[in-house]
């Protein structure tokens, strides 16, 4: 589904993301881990197509098509979708007013016609209630004055809505409380299937006990320097990152 | 970062092509000679029939306009004009106003057609009335009025809504009595010219205690090749009364500037109020400045009784250069003013626009809150003067003026002047200028929002104050104009 090659990628100067490669299959779930900085983030940026960065050798293809050279939103409409670490604010503009627009050129995309204001708002209620969201937060603007924990839920009620078939997820776990990391979780998990994959980028187990990866990696200076299963990831909690940033760098 | 490139890019090459409104109907017209003088003016007067008092008050502006100078002091650069190149007069051939649709010259429907005029327009148009909501048309096609419709409607209730030519004629103690009574003759440059010179407009009065029954709507539209268009534009709210206006535009592009000098008048009395929307969206000029309407207005509002109110809503996408400063003389005890105005400039487009609230009266209160968007080339700039009269004590003012900037090689500057004799006076001015950033337009991007798209719905939050402002019929069609003339300031 995702398939990652030899990426190298720089902002500016600085080389981040130095030779990552990784294939995300149909319906799996892979967890990316690794120390502050590592270029985590910058990876779902880019695959997300952030315009700050310069993909200098390497490929990335989805359902075997090479997006590097689409618009983001093209890309979102070929089914990626990216929940940020930090979620963006758009001071005026209505969530709902957002969420249709968004929906809308999604649909456009797929050539159906847009959705009636009942059935629109029939399907939003749908999947704000599962994760807790009012109908008074729909209609504040976009992330202005949300909390941090609303941010997140947010993020998930957007991907939620989009159905998408790629999703990349960074750190949504920070900055939830403990109810509200069980309410989404329960809301990633309710997307998973065999024709969805996700990539959940996060530095906590706790996250993981609830959306249980089938992949764990270790992203260290622009690489994945170690692959394993679910025990790896208990073990980076238990010895932290030190041997694997070694190794690294050996 | 890379997204303020592409935009340059993309600015460049804004063309004439993208103005939707590039179009020149065949009409044939009668034109005055080029130039400026007393004979011209008395061909116009003479033309529209005048009375006596109305030729002499037209000679008295030509002889002030003559020993005045073009003003200099906006933020505006363009060639000089040639005031004696310019024809000041042109009217569709037809002598009497028609009596009914048929009778419309069907070149002028299908001018209406290809403007867009909003299907509940072309409905009354057609007399078909829509729920207990009425809108009622005054088309100004160039320079004369050719439709007025609904006359009957409004004269149950004895509002006055025609051409100000017509006006002139059956209700002129009126226009005597007010007309130059808020902007004199020799006001300023542009509107004494207009004052020489002017050719038709609108005339509304509505009486004592009377809300007018609809919304009065009027379709500009500067069709004449180098006719220099001058609207006069005068609106009477007597004691208790309430109306609500809404003023509306579109030109066909040109290579040549087109000049606009309109003068409005509103006048509200004791306990009435004057609502007056604009959304004006004139060819703006090519991607190198070229065409496109020069747009020099004056509008000023009287709130000449206690307790009166007027307030302006403006919507400024188009003209190339826009002049214009819609104000409020608080006269009366207890008046206020307000002003909500949206300017949009791209390309090559200079915008100097604001308004002036006068504080004259006890406890008179204003506020203005102004959105400036500036892409491309562009130059948008606020100017207000807030004053408050020995007086006015207990007077207030707000002021909320936002800037939004679109790329890196436009410009947006904000000139508040506030000057006070009062000392009870509160005046209060808030300020920001902020971009469109990169991360905005990622996160709508990101959720499927093609750029363009995205940037009209920025760039529609952002106003959002002002667009609630707007009568319901023009919010849909202007959130859609924002988007239409932000086109190309993106790739
Ligand atoms: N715009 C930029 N200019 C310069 N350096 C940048 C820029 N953006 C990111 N970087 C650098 O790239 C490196 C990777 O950053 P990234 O945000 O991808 O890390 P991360 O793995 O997500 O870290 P965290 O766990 O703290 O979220 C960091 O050293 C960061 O400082
Ligand atoms: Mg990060």
């Amino acid at each position: 589904m995702l398939e990652i090659k030899n990426l190298h990628a720089r902002i500016g100067d600085r080389e981040i993301l130095k030779g990552l490669t990784l294939t995300v299959k149909p319906g799996e779930v892979h967890a990316i881990m690794g120390p502050n900085g590592a270029g985590k983030s910058t990876l779902s940026y880019i695959l997300a197509g952030k315009e700050d960065y310069e993909v200098t050798e390497g490929e990335v293809l989805l359902n075997g098509a090479s997006i590097l050279d689409l618009e983001p939103n093209e890309r979102s409409v070929a089914g990626l979708f990216l929940a940020f670490q930090y979620p963006i604010e758009i001071p005026g503009v209505a969530t709902m007013t957002f969420l249709k627009a968004a929906l809308n050129s999604h649909r456009k995309a797929k050539g159906e016609g847009e959705l009636t204001t009942p059935e629109f708002m029939k399907l939003v209620k749908g999947v704000a209630e599962k994760l807790n969201i009012t109908s008074d937060m729909l209609k504040r603007p976009v992330n202005v004055g949300f909390s941090g924990g609303e941010k997140k839920r947010a993020e998930i009620m957007q991907m939620a809505l989009l159905q998408p078939s790629i999703c990349i997820l960074d750190e949504t776990d920070s900055g939830l409380d403990i109810d509200a990391l069980k309410v989404v979780s329960e809301g990633v998990n309710a997307l998973r299937s065999p024709d969805r994959a996700f990539v959940v980028i996060t530095h906590y187990q706790r996250l993981l006990d609830h959306i249980v990866p089938d992949i764990v990696h270790v992203l260290s200076d622009g690489r994945i320097v170690r692959t394993g299963g679910p025990e790896l990831a208990l073990d980076l909690e238990k010895n932290g990152y030190a041997a694997y940033v070694a190794n690294a760098a050996a | 970062m890379a997204a303020v490139k592409e935009t340059v890019d993309q600015v460049l090459s804004i063309d004439v092509d993208k103005y939707k409104y590039g179009f020149v109907s065949d009409i044939e017209s009668e034109l005055a000679p080029k130039g400026l003088n007393e004979d011209i003016v008395r061909y116009i007067s003479a033309k529209k029939d005048e009375p006596e008092w109305l030729t002499e008050w037209r000679l008295e502006a030509l002889r002030r306009w003559q020993t005045m100078e073009e003003p200099t002091w906006a933020r505006v650069d363009y060639p000089p004009i040639d005031f004696q190149d310019l024809h000041y007069y042109a009217a569709p051939k037809k002598t009497a106003g028609p009596k009914s649709l048929d009778e419309v010259d069907p070149g002028l429907l299908a001018t209406y057609e290809k403007l867009g005029i909003p299907l509940k327009e072309q409905e009354i148009l057609a007399g078909v009335e829509k729920g207990d909501r009425l809108v009622a048309v005054d088309a100004v096609f160039d320079s004369v009025s050719v439709v007025t419709t609904f006359k009957a409607e409004l004269a149950k209730h004895g509002v006055i809504f025609c051409p100000i030519s017509e006006a002139v004629k059956t209700h002129p103690e009126l226009v005597k009595k007010y007309l130059g009574s808020v902007v004199p003759v020799s006001d300023n440059f542009y509107a004494t010219l207009n004052s020489a010179v002017f050719s038709d407009g609108s005339f509304v009065y509505v009486p004592k205690g009377v809300r007018c029954p609809m919304e009065l709507s009027t379709y500009f539209r500067i069709n004449e090749k180098k006719t220099g268009q001058f609207e006069r534009t005068l609106i009477i709210a007597d004691e208790g009364a309430y109306v609500s206006y809404l003023e509306g535009c579109t030109a066909p592009s040109r290579d040549e500037n087109q000049l606009h000098a309109a003068v409005v008048e509103l006048i509200a009395l004791d306990d009435a109020e004057i609502k007056y929307s604009t959304v004006q969206n004139w060819y703006p000029g090519d991607s190198e400045g070229k065409g496109g309407v020069f747009n020099f207005v004056t509008k000023r509002g009287d709130c000449r009784g206690k307790n009166s109110k007027i307030s302006w809503t403006q919507v400024e996408t188009g003209s190339a250069i826009t002049w214009k400063y819609p104000s409020c003389i608080l006269r009366g005890d207890n008046s206020r003013g307000e002003f909500y105005s949206i300017a949009i400039s791209n390309g090559r487009q200079q915008v100097d626009s604001g308004t002036k609230m006068v504080h004259l009266g006890k406890n008179t209160s204003s506020k203005i809150i102004s959105k400036g968007i500036s892409a491309g080339r562009s130059n948008n700039t606020y100017r207000g003067l807030v004053s408050v009269g020995r007086k006015a004590s207990g007077a207030r003012n707000f002021t909320n003026c936002d800037s939004l900037l679109i790329g890196n090689k436009c410009g947006a500057h904000t000139v508040p002047y506030i000057e006070s004799k009062n000392a009870s006076a509160i005046v209060e001015h808030e300020a920001t200028t902020s971009k469109i950033s990169d991360d905005q337009l990622f996160y709508c991007l990101q959720r499927g929002l093609p750029q363009e798209e995205a940037i009209a719905l920025i760039v529609n939050g952002f106003v959002k104050d002002v667009l609630q402002q707007l009568p319901m019929e023009f919010m849909v069609e202007t959130q859609k104009l924002i988007g239409i003339s932000l086109e190309g300031s993106v790739g």
